[in-house]
């Protein structure tokens, strides 16, 4: 990764018309420019979703227009409205679908931790639960300005994780292995398991 | 949209009477499909539009009534109300521009409860009927296709019902105390 020295190095080296930077650096850069959402909606975010896409709030402008209608050719899931009970199998289906590297967006209260219906019997607590969550924006629902900086906040995530080498690699996405997260089924009255121990632990609470 | 006349509806069947509120039609169970017949044809009424049906939970209760006993003397009496759950339908007439006409039926207890389905009468009452059956638990006689519209088909009980405990799966919060095992 760089350093400022190598800043100033490079900076010297550009103005002579040399480019010198890393194989990691231009991947993570295309990766973050072309972060590809995957067209998926499931309540009132996701109508914030499509007005952020539009020509007034302009997504095209960090390279997340091109809303694919396939799982397999999206970059980046936008949960974008409450998950229900019923719905989360179909989410986590959908997340083990798309190809490696992959991110989530948790957007506005809802697949945060239920939101305003977290009480209710047929809602999720959050869409953490199953699978893991880059970026969370609060909101009810949040405003197109704050999932465009969830957009910049991953792409700033992606700039700075480690891709290439696997040692260092920061990020399971950027391995060889497909992750497969585990679908939870339906039960008497709850889904099972309640949530997937790997991604999320109820946090310890001493009274 | 003007509200119907029921003075020929309770003339009609003597039976039906309003509810304590004086806007809405209490009809015997075994009569519904008989007094929706007569409404669907009858010219004062014509209800070509079953806009809503809705259900209501009522709880078993227990009322304390003053009374006297065997020697003269005033006591509370203990009465129990068994509980019961209610289906409410709101007619409207297109052709008259009338309505709504709003009729209640109320089952005879909680369990294995079964009242006419109106499927036959009106297309519409066919996903509103599933719907009461998946939350409330109504059995809808009649109804062709009666299976769980919002939730999963292997969901047990029925979670609109007032004594439905919902899983308790707010592992750290502290939340309202009807849920199970949460202590707030």
């Amino acid at each position: 990764m760089h350093t400022p020295q190598d800043d100033v190095t490079s900076d010297e080296l550009e103005k002579a018309g040399v480019l010198v930077t890393s194989i990691e650096f231009i991947y993570n850069w295309g990766r973050s420019n072309s972060v590809w959402p995957v067209q998926f909606g499931l309540a009132c975010c996701a109508i914030e979703m499509i007005a952020t896409a539009g020509s007034r709030y302009d997504m095209a402008r960090f390279g997340a227009e091109v809303f694919r209608p396939s799982p397999r050719q999206g970059d980046l899931l936008i949960v974008s409205g409450t998950v229900t009970k019923k719905m989360a199998p179909q989410v986590v289906r959908i997340y083990n679908q798309m190809p490696e590297p992959k991110w989530v967006i948790a957007m506005g209260a809802c697949a945060i931790s239920g939101g305003p219906f977290k009480n209710g019997y047929n809602v999720l607590k959050g869409i953490d639960r199953y699978i893991p969550v880059d970026v969370h924006i609060p909101g009810c629902p949040p405003r197109p300005e704050a999932l465009i900086h969830a957009i910049m906040t991953l792409q700033d995530k992606i700039r700075t994780e480690r891709s290439i080498v696997e040692k260092d690699r920061s990020n399971p996405a950027y391995g060889k292995t497909s992750r497969e997260f585990p679908v939870p089924v339906y039960d008497g009255h709850d889904l099972k398991p309640p949530f997937n121990p790997d991604v999320w632990k109820p946090p310890s609470m001493t009274v | 949209m003007k509200p119907f006349d029921i003075q020929p509806l309770t003339q009609r069947f003597p039976f039906v009477h309003a509810d304590a509120f004086g806007n809405a039609l209490i009809v015997p169970a075994k009569n519904l499909v008989s007094i929706v017949e007569w409404i669907q044809a009858s010219r004062l009424y014509l209800c070509d539009t079953l806009s809503n049906v809705t259900g209501v939970d009522f709880l078993p209760k227990v009322i304390e009534e003053e009374g006297k006993d065997s020697e003269g003397n005033s006591v509370k009496i203990k009465k129990n109300i068994p509980g019961y759950i209610e289906v409410v339908y709101h007619f409207y007439s297109i052709e008259l521009k009338r309505g709504p006409l709003t009729i209640k039926v109320r089952s005879n207890g909680r369990d294995n409860v079964r009242l006419p389905s109106l499927m036959p009468h009106y297309r519409s009452a066919e996903f509103q009927e599933r719907e009461i059956f998946d939350l409330y638990g109504v059995y809808f006689e009649g109804h062709y296709d009666l299976r769980r519209l919002l939730m999963w088909e292997s969901f047990e009980d029925f979670p609109m019902r007032k004594d439905y405990v919902p899983p308790n799966d707010n592992e750290y919060e502290p939340i309202a105390s009807r849920h199970s095992g949460g202590d707030a």
